[in-house]
């Protein structure tokens, strides 16, 4: 076991540095600098826009720039922002708390709703309950969260005035308050991306397990006198929800990457506002650190998920 | 002739036999009004006043919390480093400048005791040196006292190049000294009519001393009061997280009486310009939404029965489509749009004017910008002072097919004109926006009304304005035949803005195109009339040569200006912000207050 995770691990560091490479080569490569503000602004000369571009080393080489990056990153620093400049870890540590608890909120929303959904969907199959449910998940996962974002915020701020629709990461009150208000400035963003994400995993779980519960050995269970929800808890859904586990666990770098569109609609100031604020304002090294750290988390995701496998079906040797 | 009666009031205004306020409005019946009309009677002699106080709340503070929205959030807070306006507004919630610029253009006292002007010896009468004396008595947030030494370390910390400071050009061709505890002068090279550059307004805020002298040059980046100002304005720093969150609480040994209003100010950052509108107009979330950029009949929409409303500031941007004077399509030597060639279309005058007659403006504002807009025939706008009555414009198709019929631009069979085996069809590009593609739209038919074929390109904001060599879609490259966007006026002074189009300035590939004359327009009177303006000490004839230098782009047709844009902010019905068209929106937050 923990020579399959000892090799797992070092056939992560190739392929790490594969996509940095890739990474690297596509974010030079892509137009546009990030000192374009400056260029239509009459008080900055051209000349000091072209010291600033020598000064963090915008003018060496991609290869040269490649292993500076590189060799930074291997001594912990992440790099330094071109536009607020300050460094990338602490700009990225500030944005995680938000986009931890809104996404990760939204992912336990929708496991919430998914798994009792969909086990009991599977259970009595294309009766009244399981196309409801279904037709529900197809609304779902059709709508794009832009869209439910934006119905959300109508219906709730604007017509109805009952919930903030710009989130605020100061709140002015404390003790319960502070948790009711940190509550209800969450619940459309959590609410869009929840049952965005409940939607297609619903359909998921439902079809895992409709696979098992038609097996021999679910019958046997049945003969032996057991009862309806010992048969499902214990016996089907222990077997399938391994490809659940699976989906989940590659979902969850997606918690710490953000929801880039969620977050820009209801100003969270989340990892996913970062990305895309600074891929416009191509501040290259936060994009860089953002979406390498994402590569890492799923990597490493991937690898947990494997090891989950054995411990939840044995018959999975890990060699 | 204008000269001569200005002189005399100017005469009167200094004798004592007109009051200012009568001058200002005599100067708006001849269309003088505005920002420089009092810089016009500093220089000659009278005493610069400040702009009225409209300031109403009678103590400090009890204003409660005043909530702003920016949807783009500064991203850093030293006003050196600022790299766009955005940074400029956060760092002036707690920085501030010797004076600031009020809506019309006057400048307001803020930590100078009194305006430089030639009675008080604050000005020299060869232009080449002004005085400021500091307001005695202001202290940093820290308690330390605030000096003349500080004024003189802003000029050391931003003139070195080692620091890479954004503000280097302000301060690298001037010299600050301390006279005294309370007294800076500043030396300029040669004679400078526009002195109210360095230590005035939002981008030129004053940096405390004794917090930043060890990290001056290169160490300028590890400066911890980097991203936690300690300054000398209204508020004091809270808290900041960069592009989400500025947080500033009331400072109660604030230098003006009253002052300020509201116990607690919040920026914050992110989201879209609509969504913003709606948080500011529909729902009232927020007091104030800077940069409404969004159609008209959208806030008109959200106007209705809401919280709040728009609030416009006049200053001089204009949206401009500029021709390409030489050809984007051959290439010479290794760059396109060389100066060795000649547009093979708009050499000939005729092409240029029949395509200023195109672009149909009053449409453009009735579609698009709204009450944002207005439609003007000069390039140059604002200020009044220096805004051309010599100019016109008008939109015709058939005027304007008259004009390329007599030229000898004649239909093809497939309906475009053609002249000497030359095919009227040209690219015209601007940035990715929406207001810019129906412009483009707008001018599109009505060219093919009149037998032009109009390729449309749009590109993507962060190329089209980058400084990037390797690029040709940028502006500034211009590998196209005519292109669209617009260039800030910072101040309420046109010369650095007029500067950029002299012959010396043309953008190529030797200066890795950084020259900032885009079009590539060569013409001598125009480099004369920039030069001699920027010596000329007389306010009557300063104005005149930029006059002349915005009339001569009229005549080439260089310049097809689309609209003079107000800004745009959305404001709670029950606030009052004092929002100037020369000044970034923050400069004036000290006098902001809420109607009760």
């Amino acid at each position: 076991m923990s020579k399959y995770v000892l090799r797992r691990l070092l056939i992560a560091i190739p392929s790490l540095l594969g996509i940095s490479v890739v990474l690297f080569v596509v974010l030079a490569l892509a137009p546009g600098d990030p000192f374009s503000e400056l260029a239509t602004n009459p008080n900055v000369p051209p000349e000091v826009q072209a010291a600033l571009r020598a000064k963090f080393g915008l003018d060496d080489p991609i290869y040269l720039r490649y292993l500076h990056w590189l060799n930074a990153m291997l001594h912990g620093d992440w790099g330094f922002s071109f536009v607020s400049r300050m460094d990338v870890d602490t700009l990225i540590l500030q944005r995680l708390p938000a986009t931890l608890y809104v996404i990760g909120s939204a992912q336990i929303l929708a496991l919430l709703i998914a798994i009792p959904v969909g086990v009991y969907a599977a259970t009595k199959p294309y009766s009244l309950f399981d196309q409801i449910a279904n037709t529900f998940a197809f609304i779902g996962f059709s709508l794009p969260t832009f869209f439910t974002g934006l119905l959300f915020i109508l219906i709730f701020s604007v017509t109805l005035d009952w919930l903030p629709f710009v989130y605020s990461t100061d709140i002015k009150a404390t003790g319960i308050r502070w948790v009711l208000e940190m509550i209800r400035q969450a619940i459309m963003p959590v609410a869009v991306l929840g049952l965005f994400q409940a939607a297609s995993m619903t359909r998921f779980v439902r079809s895992a397990m409709l696979d098992v519960i038609r097996l021999d050995y679910v019958t046997t269970a049945r003969a032996k006198g057991l009862g309806q929800a010992t048969v499902i808890v214990k016996h089907v859904m222990r077997n399938a929800m391994i490809p659940v586990v699976t989906l989940i666990a590659l979902q969850i770098p997606a918690v710490f990457g953000g929801a880039i569109v969620t977050e820009q609609i209801f100003r969270i100031p989340g990892i996913g506002s970062l990305l895309i604020s600074s891929i416009l304002s191509n501040d290259t090294p936060v994009v860089m650190a953002v979406t390498f750290v994402f590569a890492c988390l799923v990597v490493l995701f991937n690898l947990i998920a494997d090891v989950l496998y054995g411990w939840l079906d044995p018959r999975i040797s890990l060699r | 002739m204008l000269d001569k009666e200005l002189r005399s009031m100017i005469g009167k205004v200094k004798d004592g036999r007109m009051d200012r306020r009568a001058f200002i409005k005599r100067m708006a019946a001849v269309g003088l009004t505005a920002p420089l009309a009092n810089q016009i009677l500093a220089l000659g002699g009278v005493a610069m006043a400040e702009g009225p106080q409209v300031y109403k709340p009678t103590k400090r503070g009890g204003g409660g919390a005043l909530k702003l929205l920016w949807w783009q959030g500064p991203t850093l807070l030293n006003p050196h480093f600022a790299t766009g306006t955005k940074d400029q507004d956060g760092s002036r919630l707690f920085y501030e400048p010797l004076a600031c610029w009020d809506p019309d253009g006057n400048m307001k006292l803020v930590l100078a005791a009194e305006i430089p002007s030639i009675q008080n010896g604050g000005l020299a009468a060869d232009g080449k040196s002004v005085t400021w004396k500091l307001k005695p008595g202001v202290k940093w947030h820290d308690g330390k006292p605030f000096t003349a030494d500080d004024v003189v370390f802003n000029w050391e910390y931003a003139k070195d190049p080692a620091t890479s400071a954004l503000t280097i050009a302000t301060h690298r061709e001037i010299t600050v000294e301390k006279v005294d505890d309370l007294t800076v002068r500043i030396l300029f090279n040669k004679p400078t009519p526009f002195w109210a550059d360095a230590f005035v307004g939002a981008p030129n805020t004053i940096i405390p001393k004794h917090l930043f002298a060890d990290y001056k040059g290169s160490k300028s980046r590890e400066a911890p009061t980097n991203l936690a100002p300690v300054g000398t304005g209204p508020y004091k720093f809270v808290e900041f997280k960069p592009g989400d969150l500025v947080r500033g609480q009331l400072n109660p040994d604030y230098h003006m009486p009253n002052r300020p209003y509201f116990d607690t100010v919040e920026m914050k950052g992110g989201g879209d310009a609509v969504s913003a509108a709606r948080a500011v107009i529909q729902t009232g979330e927020y007091d104030f939404g800077w940069n409404i950029q969004v159609e008209d009949d959208v806030l008109l929409r959200l106007e209705k029965g809401g919280k709040g409303k728009t609030v416009y500031a006049v200053g001089g941007d204009t949206e401009f489509i500029a021709l390409n004077f030489t050809d984007p399509n051959t290439e010479v030597d290794g760059e396109r749009s060389s100066m060795k060639t000649k547009h093979p279309l708009f050499s000939d005058p005729a092409v240029r004017k029949a395509l200023s007659m195109l672009v149909d403006r009053e449409s453009v504002k009735k579609a698009i910008y709204g009450r944002a807009g207005r439609t003007t025939a000069n390039f140059l706008n604002g200020p009044e002072k220096f805004v051309s009555k010599n100019t016109s414009w008008e939109f015709s198709v058939e005027k304007a097919s008259k004009i390329l019929d007599d030229a000898g631009w004649k239909p093809g069979a497939d309906g475009i004109r053609e002249k000497d085996g030359k095919k009227l069809k040209i690219v015209y590009q601007t940035s990715i926006n929406g207001p810019r593609q129906k412009t483009q739209a707008i001018v599109k038919q009505a060219c093919q009304k009149a037998g032009i074929d109009v390729e449309l390109k749009s590109v993507v904001a962060s190329v089209f304005f980058s400084s990037d060599v390797a690029n040709p879609d940028t502006y500034a490259h211009f590998y196209a035949d005519i292109e669209m966007f617009q260039i800030p006026l910072s101040q309420p002074d046109p010369s650095q803005h007029m500067r950029r189009y002299l012959s010396t300035n043309v953008a190529t590939k030797e200066n890795k195109w950084q020259g900032t004359n885009f079009p590539r327009w060569v013409n001598k009177d125009y480099d004369a009339a920039i030069e001699a303006a920027e010596s000329e000490m007389d306010p009557v004839k300063r104005a005149a040569y930029y006059i002349k230098a915005n009339d001569l782009m009229f005549q080439d047709t260089v310049f097809i200006p689309v609209q003079h844009r107000l800004k745009v902010e959305a404001a709670a019905n029950n606030l009052r912000p004092i929002i100037s068209g020369w000044a970034n929106e923050t400069d004036n937050l000290h006098d902001w207050y809420r109607e009760e």
